[in-house]
């Protein structure tokens, strides 16, 4: 009863200093410029050199500034510069480093050299690193020390051409995993025998501090202070949208220097668990069990919200801001949230700025008209929630192993199998079933908004699809059974034996929430007689039949590192097969002219002529139907009217920069949603206060009985 | 009582050593170490050079159990087993296979898995039990077979439910607390008072009907009959009596979950948001990460013989009868 009374007056007082009772921030934070979003997963890595995932740039993004970066609001999408004072200025040279024109044939071009100019004036986030004081520190002096925040004394220093230097250097640094590190080296100068040197220099004195600086790296140059040159191997226009990713950051060594010391490591303080950036913001709160939390880079005005977009950009309020310094809002909330229902429950009572939508909650959110399109439900609309849509850089497919007997290989049989196969499976049926409608069936593997990506009638998968009434539209399954027969297959049955066809699906996906895909997708099968044998294993298994070549179908999918048709069909380059070379290209495809076209189509600038080049890759792709094209998945993203400067952007990992909120709507709408329903507590009590009443009346009379 | 607690503490050694390597043994036999550098690298762009560098680096790179490359006592010290296991003794749990400390994460998600299951394990005992002396008292009355309908009912229900629906009442339409989240201090209450609430209520079928059985064995015993003879109230025979004399069950069950309130929940911590230890060894298991695991299993075992050897004190202090020898 005690607890009880305690728990009431704690409501009480609760409900006493102006905070709702149900708000899970604190009351100090209310009305101030904070944006709240939430994250499923912590991050494995923040050090900029080995982080990779999606879940990881999130963060990063608004932590480091790379040279360059994605246009907010331009689509295609266009780089810009970042750091950078311009764009690259890049310098082609023939093997004995004479200058090649521009347009120099790409044959003659032995380097590329890529000089950046950094903008002068950018400093970093305030930390203890830049301070001379904190490299002398005895573990004895780090007792109180659990977080950046408990050492008193920061500094900062402005960004030079040499901290970019420094961070390639370290991509290649023996202790540190940059997933990259193998496919930088075989374009940057001198990077292969770099960290050959770094690994024998680390052997030789292990455990010292490994200082890169000692060790010229041939392909970086620092030209003076604010600009750097990085040599590649060819052409390779790619390189560019690297520029583009937190690997190129500037990185300072004091902070390597720094977190190096005796005793940091026991406390988590390193920089993969603290970053040191130039970015927009910094890390000023890392508990990832719990919330990280991002605050404005007090030195960061190097950049302003974009003073030009698309047509309509302006009409739809997007340029309102035009010329402003960013970053817009003050500190971000990013807090765990593992549970969908929490989540959402908490975006609709306003304490999530934006959210995305789950299947659960799917058709509460959204409401699909007669004519494909997504809108809001009429709840969301009273609250005054609107829906923002994109298609993802990235797909989704089933791919067939080339080395597999039965269906895999160059051979007609194999190939029109396949055929009858892509025709049956309704990746349409599969996006309005399982993805409530959030995709659209691939017609190859490069997604909308890629070059080489072809809309309508030329863009079509004809050997799956015909165009009618300005559609694709799926070919029968008279279709798909004919191409069966011909394949030596009628009905099903293998002509030659008799024995009824039985393809093998490799997967992950065993457990009951799967059942229902995998059951869908063996009556896809069923359509043409075929059975579909589904053989669920675990991932480490699943990997290790890719990497060996043994399975005969698969799930995968991809996502894009950039947006080039390159890093699309390198998926089925055959010299990067998965079990003969431990490349990509899981399907183990190989077909001569798709790879001469693919060595050909990767180094070429986006022009008519590569186009060409890309329509009959996907031609050859088409026919082969090494995968079964799937899908690409559509984001949908729910934001609070006090939203501002809410595009889709599905490259810039850096968006939340340019976000603006309306702090005193937010208040407003967050009071009048969140009041305090009292009746029931109320209720309760004299529930209880009538039970414990009656209970002793009743032990009254009993006594009085006995 | 000291021998039988030394006595007792020595034979855990050899226990603890067990487990360590069944846990060892049936990570290792469904994870290689490849798929653990696998499972950390990710997915795109992995090499086998990333994959034997991970291995280097953590150690995963020396045999399982013997190494046959080295001589003398390194033949069974270099390798796997011994180095991942033998510091966990003087509790040095060491690194996480991601470079965290895991003594350091365990320090810190301790408090809020404290926060929750402590005063869950402790107002729902005095619930439970009140309930059970209530049922007890009002014994084969309407009252008393409504109580155990109620908790037919009760048990009947999934704890996901509990969650569920009071995530829903109490904070979705009611707006009384929040839906989700943690804080430090002070803050914390508002916070916990849902997951503990919704603890005790999940708890009280269940203990409440196994409280109220023990009590029911003991009121009908001569004892008890001699205190109402003597003409003590109903209520007086039963908290001061019947309780007394039921401790000996009642504190079998509890005192032994005493120590493993450490380890937290899994479903509560994840719903509400709570960062605390009871999904570290399901999030370690899932990340493959052997060094979270085998340091969780080692705590947990360790916890587990805490808390029977406390059961045992226990007896001795409730019956004087008892003698530890």
């Amino acid at each position: 009863m005690k607890a009880l009374l305690a728990a009431l007056s704690f409501l009480l007082l609760a409900a006493c200093d102006g905070g709702l009772w149900n708000d899970p921030y604190p009351v100090a934070d209310g009305g101030k410029d904070i944006l709240y979003t939430a994250f499923s997963e912590r991050p494995k890595h923040l050090d900029p050199a080995q982080a990779y995932s999606e879940n990881e740039y999130e963060f990063l993004a608004l932590i480091y500034s790379p040279p360059l970066q994605y246009h907010y609001l331009k689509r295609p999408y266009q780089l810009v510069p970042l750091a950078a004072s311009a764009m690259p200025r890049v310098t082609f040279l023939d093997r004995n480093r004479r200058v090649l024109p521009e347009k120099a044939d790409p044959a003659r071009i032995a380097y590329s050299v890529y000089e950046i100019h950094i903008k002068p004036g950018m400093r970093y986030q305030p930390h203890p690193a830049f301070v001379s004081a904190n490299y002398m520190l005895d573990p004895a002096d780090l007792g109180g020390v659990y977080g950046l925040n408990d050492f008193v004394r920061t500094g900062t220093r402005e960004v030079t051409a040499a901290d970019y230097a420094y961070q390639i250097k370290r991509l290649v640094h023996p202790q540190l995993h940059t997933p990259i590190a193998a496919v930088m080296s075989e374009y940057i100068v001198g990077m292969k025998d770099y960290a050959v040197r770094l690994q024998a220099a680390a052997r030789e004195h292990p455990g010292d501090f490994l200082d890169l600086n000692r060790y010229p790296l041939p392909g970086v140059e620092v030209v003076d202070g604010m600009t750097y040159r990085i040599t590649i191997h060819g052409k390779y226009p790619q390189f560019a949208y690297w520029l583009a990713m937190p690997f190129f950051s500037p990185m300072p060594q004091e902070a390597e220097r720094f977190y190096a010391q005796p005793g940091m490591r026991e406390r988590n303080l390193s920089l993969d668990w603290w970053p040191v950036g130039s970015g927009p913001y910094y890390l000023s709160e890392n508990e990832p069990n719990r919330r990280m939390v991002l605050t404005r880079n007090p030195f960061y005005d190097s950049e302003n919200y974009p003073g030009e977009g698309q047509p309509g950009d302006a009409q739809a309020g997007l340029l309102a801001d035009a010329g402003k310094p960013l970053p817009l809002i003050d500190r971000i909330v990013f807090s765990l949230e593992k549970e969908t229902i929490p989540y959402w429950n908490k975006f609709l009572q306003g304490y999530y700025d934006a959210s995305g939508i789950s299947s659960d909650s799917f058709d509460q959110a959204v409401q699909v008209s007669v004519s494909g399109e997504a809108n809001v439900s009429d709840a969301m609309k009273t609250q005054g929630i609107t829906l923002s849509t994109a298609v993802a850089t990235s797909t989704f497919y089933t791919g067939f192993n080339w080395l597999d007997a039965t269906i895999g290989g160059n051979s007609e049989r194999a190939r029109k199998l396949r055929q009858a196969i892509a025709i049956a499976v309704d990746f349409e049926e599969f996006v309005s079933i399982f993805a409530n409608g959030r995709g659209i069936a691939a017609q190859s593997p490069i997604p909308p908004g890629i070059f080489g990506y072809r809309d309508g009638k030329e863009g079509i998968n004809r050997y799956v699809y015909d165009w009618a009434d300005g559609a694709p539209k799926r070919k029968s399954v008279a279709e798909a059974q004919r191409l069966l027969a011909e394949a030596g297959y009628p009905g099903g049955v293998d002509a030659g034996t008799k024995q009824p066809l039985v393809i093998h699906l490799d997967t992950t996906s065993g457990g009951v929430g799967n059942k229902s895909r995998l059951d869908w997708l063996r009556k896809q099968f069923d359509k043409i007689g075929v059975q579909l044998d589904v053989r669920s294993t675990d991932y480490n298994r699943f990997q290790d039949k890719l990497r060996r070549g043994d399975t005969q179908m698969y799930y995968f999918g991809w996502n894009a590192d950039y947006p080039d048709p390159e890093n699309f069909l390198f998926l089925l380059h055959g010299p990067q097969a998965k079990a003969s070379k431990g490349g990509e290209n899981a399907s183990n495809y190989a077909n001569p002219e798709f790879d001469r076209l693919f060595e050909q189509m990767k180094n070429m600038d986006n022009s008519p002529a590569r186009q060409a080049i890309i329509d009959r890759m996907l031609e050859i792709l088409r026919r082969d139907s090494p995968w079964l094209w799937g899908f690409h998945p559509k984001n949908y993203v729910l934001q609070h009217q006090w939203l501002r400067n809410i595009k889709p952007n599905i490259m810039a990992n850096n968006k939340l920069k340019y976000w603006r909120v309306d702090v005193g709507q937010r208040e407003q709408l967050r009071r009048s949603w969140n009041q305090p329903e009292l009746g029931p507590l109320w209720l309760a009590g004299a529930a209880l206060l009538l039970f414990a009443g009656g209970i002793w009346l009743m032990l009254r009379r009993r006594e009085e009985a006995r | 009582m000291i021998a039988y607690l030394i006595r007792r503490i020595l034979y855990a050694v050899p226990i603890l050593i067990g487990v360590n390597l069944l846990t060892f043994a049936l990570f290792f036999v469904v994870n290689t170490p490849d798929d653990m550098a696998r499972m950390q690298l990710g997915i795109k762009r992995v090499t086998p050079e990333a994959i034997e560098k991970w291995k280097q680096q953590r150690g995963y790179d020396k045999p399982l159990f013997v190494n046959s490359a080295v001589g003398g006592t390194d033949k069974l010290t270099d390798t796997i087993f011994w180095q991942k296991s033998a510091s966990m003794f003087v509790f040095d749990f060491g690194y996480s296979d991601d470079g965290r400390s895991i003594g350091r994460e365990i320090a810190k998600r301790m408090g809020p898995s404290l926060a929750i299951a402590l005063p869950t394990f402790l107002i729902g005992l005095i619930v439970y039990v009140s309930f059970a002396l209530l049922m007890t008292l009002f014994r084969a009355t309407a009252l008393d077979m409504a109580g155990v309908a109620l908790c037919v009912l009760l048990m009947s229900i999934s704890g996901l439910f509990y969650i569920i629906g009071g995530q829903f009442v109490v904070s979705k339409l009611w707006h009384l607390v929040p839906i989700s989240g943690y804080a430090g201090g002070a803050d914390s209450f508002k916070f916990v008072v849902l997951p503990i609430l919704i603890g005790i209520a999940g708890g009280v079928g269940s203990s409440s009907r196994w409280y109220r059985t023990i009590f029911l064995e003991e009121i009908g015993k001569d004892y008890v009959r001699t205190a109402r003879a003597k003409g003590l109230s109903e209520l007086r025979v039963l908290f001061t009596h019947v309780l007394k004399n039921a401790m000996i069950p009642i504190l079998t069950g509890v005192v032994v979950v005493i120590p493993l309130l450490f380890m937290g929940s899994l479903l509560t911590e994840s719903f509400f948001g709570i960062p605390g230890l009871g999904s570290y060894t399901i999030d370690a298991i899932n990340a493959q990460d052997f060094s979270v695991v085998r340091a969780m299993v080692f705590l947990g075992s360790v916890l587990y013989i805490v808390g029977l050897i406390l059961t045992d004190v226990s007896y001795t202090v409730v019956d004087p009868r008892v003698r530890l020898q």
